[in-house]
């Protein structure tokens, strides 16, 4: 009988955290400035390395490196917490509309914020604070008591996201923005210009993430036979769900003040996992960090050579493979996901 | 039977909207009964269970479990206690039927929760006694409604409980495995354990119940042996059906509608 054992555990998780180092390293050497291996070793290890190259490593690429991950892992982790509190595996904080709440409240800060005395470092709360009110919302809405139909759930979330998306270019028109291109940077999800100073929070908020998510990874398994079961296997849902939603909300508050609304990727790599890992969330939630932090360093290191010497936003790329999964998604399980959390328990 | 020992309804009223569905309903169900709870649609039998789980708060009167009060207990002493199978159950991620069965130990289980064999012992056991061992390495989504509703009766049974609620347990399942479910719920009882299962099929619940509480208007209308409760009157008064009730070889009543004309 299949079960998660602390061996399996242990080296699913070594082979994923194997995996982020891999790529780490190649995305560190890749580049138009011809880096080799010796100059990334010098700055990753030795204190003493000086000359251009190390510099470049270490200024310029490994902090980028740093926040392609904390973003990935982040989107990922908030994505396979909003699947399996929603009970449907096409919940993502993009898809739903959360990020672009994010993005609406960091942008109302950059565009009138300074008329309240609001700065730079308001942004990351801004957003954090969009993201809580999207949440709430998209449970107002589309939610009646605790089922929430998942039908009603991803056109609140379409919608919003559109609402957002204007609202955001409306704001950033009003404060002249427009023709800067700092706004693209939000709407389409960009490292190349990303705030970098914001890697502690990052960290910081995808550790508090992690920390809750796993002691109620149990929770999470058993909501998956519907919310009353969870309850009757000893699980306190409205608790787990309300500690899960500001978790996420921070994750993704953070994510996206970094990043911007970088897509999908809290959609693909959950999938991705659980047919590979199976879908226990103990571990699940954090094989998607480390493989969510994985993906966006690759997608990212594309971003940045694929072109020459062009870079292309990292939301493009995410956006390019996770469209089409999305659409694979839904058709594959219509009907089944559109039954969502309506099946049940219609008696009284 | 001593009082410690039932689950009791003591006086239950309850109120959903402006609709009273519950206007004081008293019964009890006691450690080795098997008891029906029968009703027509809307009469109240599912909120019955959800008080007992928890899920809904009486207006008045309350459930108590071992003179112990449902409400004053905590999540997980209760999931001790007392396992529910639900009507029908959408599954949205691909877990394994084991696994699912499994889930049924979480109330047992501390910290991060990794399996020990005695939880995979229990769990074997569970699926076993449902005679759905085969299908422990199946995909939950991939069952059949009926294979599903016994991967769920496995796991409630894995949760080891004194007392099982059922609610319409055979409702996607064939004559043969009714008949099965429904004797596992008996030797269930028989080993110590209650249950209490909602039901639709009279002749059905003659046969494996040893009390059949019926419900009508929010009230207790009947209660007692089948044999006494399934009379042509009750079951008019309850579900506003004309019935004959007759015997079956073994003495047990069937019960059948009737038509005039």
């Amino acid at each position: 009988m299949r079960h998660l054992t602390p061996t399996r555990f242990a080296l699913t998780l070594a082979l994923l955290g194997g995996l982020l180092v891999l790529v780490s390293i190649v995305a560190l050497v890749v580049g138009p400035s011809g880096i080799g291996m010796a100059e990334v070793v010098a700055a990753l290890v030795d204190a003493e390395g000086a000359g251009p190259g190390v510099d470049i490593v270490r200024g310029i690429r490994l902090p980028r490196v740093v926040v392609a991950a904390l973003v990935g892992a982040s989107l990922a982790t908030s994505g396979v917490i909003f699947q399996a509190l929603l009970r449907n595996p096409l919940a993502d904080p993009f898809v739903l509309g959360v990020s672009g709440g994010a993005a609406l409240g960091g942008i109302a800060v950059l565009a009138v914020g300074s008329a309240f005395g609001l700065g730079y470092g308001a942004v990351p709360v801004a957003a954090f604070a969009g993201c809580l009110v999207t949440t709430l919302l998209l449970y107002l809405i589309a939610g009646r008591g605790s089922r929430v139909s998942a039908t009603g759930l991803l056109l609140t979330g379409v919608v919003f996201n559109a609402f957002a998306s204007a609202a955001i270019v409306f704001m950033a028109s009003l404060a002249g923005m427009l023709e800067s291109g700092r706004i693209f940077v939000w709407l389409i999800g960009n490292l190349s210009s990303a705030r970098v100073d914001l890697w502690p929070w990052l960290a910081g908020f995808l550790a508090l993430g992690i920390a809750c998510a796993l002691p109620l990874a149990r929770g999470l398994n058993a909501l998956a036979l519907g919310e009353q079961t969870a309850e009757q296997l000893g699980v306190s849902t409205e608790r787990d769900k309300r500690l899960l939603v500001v978790a996420t909300s921070l994750m993704v508050g953070a994510a996206v003040s970094a990043a911007g609304l970088v897509g999908f990727v809290g959609l693909i790599i959950p999938h991705l996992l659980r047919l590979v890992v199976g879908p226990d969330h103990r571990l699940l939630v954090p094989a998607s960090a480390l493989g969510g932090a994985a993906f966006l360093v690759v997608c990212d290191t594309l971003a940045r050579t694929l072109l020459g010497g062009r870079e292309l936003p990292v939301g493009a790329i995410t956006a390019l493979v996770g469209g089409p999964l999305f659409l694979y998604l839904l058709r594959r399980s219509s009907g089944r996901v559109f039954a969502g959390g309506a099946a049940e328990g219609a008696g009284r | 039977m001593t009082r410690d020992e039932v689950l009791s309804f003591d006086d239950v009223a309850l109120r959903l909207g402006d609709h009273d569905v519950l206007r004081g309903v008293t019964f009890s169900v006691g450690r080795g009964e098997v008891v029906g709870l029968l009703g027509r649609n809307g009469a109240g039998k599912t909120s019955l269970i959800r008080l007992a789980t928890r899920h809904l708060s009486p207006g008045a009167g309350a459930v108590r479990l071992r003179g112990r009060r449902v409400d004053d207990m905590s999540r997980r002493d209760l999931a001790r206690a007392l396992a529910t199978v639900p009507q029908d159950v959408h599954v949205p991620f691909s877990f394994l039927a084991g696994e699912v069965v499994l889930m049924g130990r979480m109330p047992h289980q501390g910290g991060f929760g990794f399996e020990t064999p005695a939880d995979l012992e229990i769990a074997r056991d569970a699926m076993a006694r449902v005679g759905v061992a085969g299908l422990a390495d199946r995909p939950i989504d991939e069952l059949s409604g009926g294979e599903r509703q016994l991967v769920l009766f496995a796991r409630a049974l894995a949760q080891r409980p004194e007392w099982l609620l059922l609610d319409e347990p055979t409702a996607f399942l064939d004559l043969r495995h009714r008949m099965d479910v429904l004797e596992v719920v008996r030797r269930f009882a028989a080993a110590g354990g209650a249950a209490l299962v909602v039901s639709h099929d009279f002749s059905l619940a003659a046969r494996v119940c040893d009390r059949i509480v019926v419900l009508a208007e929010g009230r207790v209308l009947a209660d007692g042996a089948p044999r006494d409760v399934l009379s042509p009157e009750v079951v008019e008064a309850g579900f506003g059906m004309a019935v004959h009730v007759l015997d079956a070889p073994d003495g047990r009543p069937v019960v059948v509608p009737r038509f005039d004309g």
